[in-house]
């Protein structure tokens, strides 16, 4: 049987289920007689000196696997043992109302739990989350019911469960553990941010998997497509095994440096970024070593729903993005709706050859009441961090004008109310247009960067829709043809001392990056998975070399001679890449 | 017993971080310590009674100390939110 849930932490794990039942302890109203209260503030005492030692344990444990901002949530387990006001409800329960330690302490945490709960903040309900998290820990402590059940698991198996908390992952052994799998949680939750820390699957949020598992049942976990399968026949448990052992080799051989930056041997530095399409890949990007996003993409903020979000809104996770990189750029691109993607509350003709319709920046030059909106919230995050702002579908130094024009606009608006923003923020445009590649000299004179968007401009300069079967063979990257507009694209940047990035499927590409690296391109952005790997392939080569392989693939005459010139050479100077 | 008004003049209030930043400062002194939002009096040493007034930016709070060290708490306190915990 196959189930789908939400994909927490890639990867894919086969073996034996192991259901953990982690539900609350009853801890029954026991009412003790008026002579026990010392005995019970004993074991209270007792139950707290032994919870706040393996506390600290875990801390240790997850500092020297993780890192620190994983381990915070202990210390803030840690606050709530020495919270005064918590234990003297907890002592005061036991004195004056006669019940043991136990119920005391659950007593206690629920009227918090409570208050937390009813806060619409996700902040507090994680921390009401912790609160049931510590108490359950302090109540087992205190009846001497058996801990840390993961801890004593000595053989590999996959963790099946209704939820996971902090406490639970934490103590999880990463080589035994081979990944998890769970009732509820999302893309955001601890347990899915912890199995992305630990580097196992995770498939979360599958609604009652853990009473459909049994202990001992053969199951698989698909952490990239968020699928669990239940005793497999043989034929599907074969192709999982290979699976597996392929993308182990791959990962281990390229995560393992993931975090070394990406500088060749003779010491160009390059920006290697990730693109973002939800708040979820964020932590996607930061896991994998992305040197900050190079592509923001915002249509999210505007699907699957039945009006235009607010400033509010959309600042917020500008904000948080902006914030979550420290520092480090993230390139926020303005809306990109029409061609293929639709909004519901926003009607959108009909259109014969919609990707050369009323799309993206179009749209909003004309709706700039959307446009102005979206510009504003992008500016107030601004001081949140490195935030640039690209603006899509411009196919001439007009249209980057009268965009401009709409953010001088809105910045002025801000000023007049007093709110700070980043006066000197970055304006750039995807460059996906073939006429704005071939114009790339004079709108390099107003633009503050480049980055090239190779899907769309492959489909307008080879005239070939992707999506169409009988014709997607010729959507081909490395032709002759867009090698050039690219090193166009890029020498006219540097002739107006501006930077060139690339944020289409091509700077994920293996087989282009060297060329790529090699043509003078600064930043390369793409999906968190692919950084690793091509992080990896520029350390391996020189600026140099790659000048050289660029200017012979430039001679190249077919799409076909680059790709195995390409092939070639990354088999010459021994380069692995996936 | 001293007592002084303060304004929260930084972004998450005294929520997550800056909320433990404010406790353990306050942990380290002797006197009693509480803040009073809205009429609302809690141990200003309590993490969790200080995040469930749901302190955000703008708030104003009165921070009351008793005690032997009641005047270097309160200032301490103050200038630590004036400072907008360091955040």
């Amino acid at each position: 049987m196959i189930y789908n849930g939400i994909a927490g932490s890639e990867g894919i794990a086969a073996g034996r289920a192991y259901i953990y039942n982690n539900e609350q302890i009853e801890s029954n109203e026991g009412i003790i007689s008026s002579g026990a209260a010392e005995a019970e503030l004993c074991k209270l005492d007792e139950g707290i000196r032994k919870s706040k030692a393996q506390i600290e344990e875990l801390k240790k444990k997850v500092l020297s696997e993780l890192d620190e901002s994983k381990a915070m949530i202990f210390d803030a387990h840690m606050m709530m043992l020495e919270d005064p006001e918590f234990l003297e409800t907890v002592r005061e329960s036991i004195r004056a109302d006669n019940v043991n330690a136990a119920y005391a302490v659950r007593k206690a945490a629920d009227f918090y739990i409570s208050i937390f709960g009813q806060i619409e903040d996700g902040y507090m309900r994680e921390r009401a989350a912790d609160i049931k998290d510590v108490s359950s820990r302090l109540i087992r402590n205190i009846t001497g019911a058996p801990s840390d059940g993961l801890k004593k698991i000595d053989s590999p198996v996959i963790i099946v469960a209704h939820d996971l908390t902090p406490s639970d992952t934490a103590s999880m052994n990463r080589n035994i553990v081979l990944g998890f799998a769970t009732d509820i949680g999302g893309g955001t939750s601890h347990a899915a941010i912890m199995a992305k820390g630990l580097g196992i699957p995770a498939v979360l949020g599958l609604g009652d998997i853990s009473k459909k598992v049994k202990d001992g049942d053969y199951i698989i976990i698909d952490g990239t497509e968020g699928k669990v399968i239940i005793n497999p026949d043989a034929g599907l448990k074969e192709e999982y095994k290979l699976k597996i052992n392929e993308y182990k080799k791959q990962r281990e051989k390229f995560e393992g440096s993931a975090f070394l930056p990406a500088v060749t041997t003779d010491g160009r530095k390059l920006e290697i970024a990730g693109n973002i399409g939800t708040p979820e890949d964020i932590e996607s990007v930061i896991a994998r070593g992305g040197d900050g996003v190079g592509l923001f993409r915002t249509e999210f903020l505007y699907m699957d729903r039945d009006s235009l979000p607010t400033e509010e809104e959309q600042f917020e996770e500008y904000r948080k993005a902006a914030a979550a990189f420290e520092g480090k750029p993230v390139i926020i691109r303005t809306l990109d709706i029409g061609g293929d993607k639709k909004l519901r509350y926003l009607e959108l003709p009909e259109e014969m050859n919609p990707f050369l319709g009323w799309r993206a920046i179009r749209i909003c030059l004309e709706r700039k009441d959307i446009f102005k909106t979206q510009l504003r919230a992008i500016l107030r995050a601004s001081k949140y961090g490195n935030i640039m702002i690209m603006f899509p579908m411009i196919s001439g130094i007009g249209e980057l004008r009268a965009a401009k024009e709409v953010l001088e606009d809105a910045k002025s608006e801000l000023k007049r109310e007093n709110i700070e923003f980043n006066e000197d923020i970055k304006v750039g445009i995807m460059v996906e247009i073939p006429s704005a590649a071939i114009t790339a000299d004079t709108i390099a004179k107003e633009a503050d960067f480049f980055s090239i968007g190779t899907n769309d401009l492959c489909q307008y300069s080879l005239a070939v829709d992707r999506m169409n079967p009988k014709v997607s063979k010729l959507f081909q990257p490395l032709h002759p043809g867009i090698l050039k507009l690219i090193k166009h694209v890029i020498d006219a940047s540097h002739r107006h001392g501006i930077f060139t990035g690339m944020c289409g499927g091509m700077a994920g590409s293996g087989e282009a990056a060297i060329i790529l690296l090699g043509l003078g391109l600064d930043e390369y952005s793409m999906s968190a998975a692919s950084i690793p790997v091509i992080k990896s392939i520029i350390r391996n080569v020189s600026y140099e070399k790659a000048k050289e392989i660029a200017s012979h693939a430039l001679e190249l005459e077919t799409p076909e001679e680059v790709l195995e010139y390409s092939r070639s050479i990354m088999k010459q100077l021994n380069i692995e890449y996936i | 017993m001293i007592t002084e008004k303060v304004t929260i003049l930084n972004e998450t209030g005294l929520h997550a971080r800056p909320a433990s930043v404010f406790v353990n400062t306050a942990a380290k002194f002797k006197s009693d310590l509480t803040i009073q939002k809205d009429g609302k009096k809690v141990n200003a040493k309590s993490i969790l009674s200080v995040l469930g007034l749901g302190i955000s930016k703008g708030t104003e709070l009165t921070i009351s100390a008793e005690g032997p060290d009641e005047e270097e708490a309160v200032s301490k306190l103050v200038q630590l939110i004036k400072q907008g915990i360091n955040e």
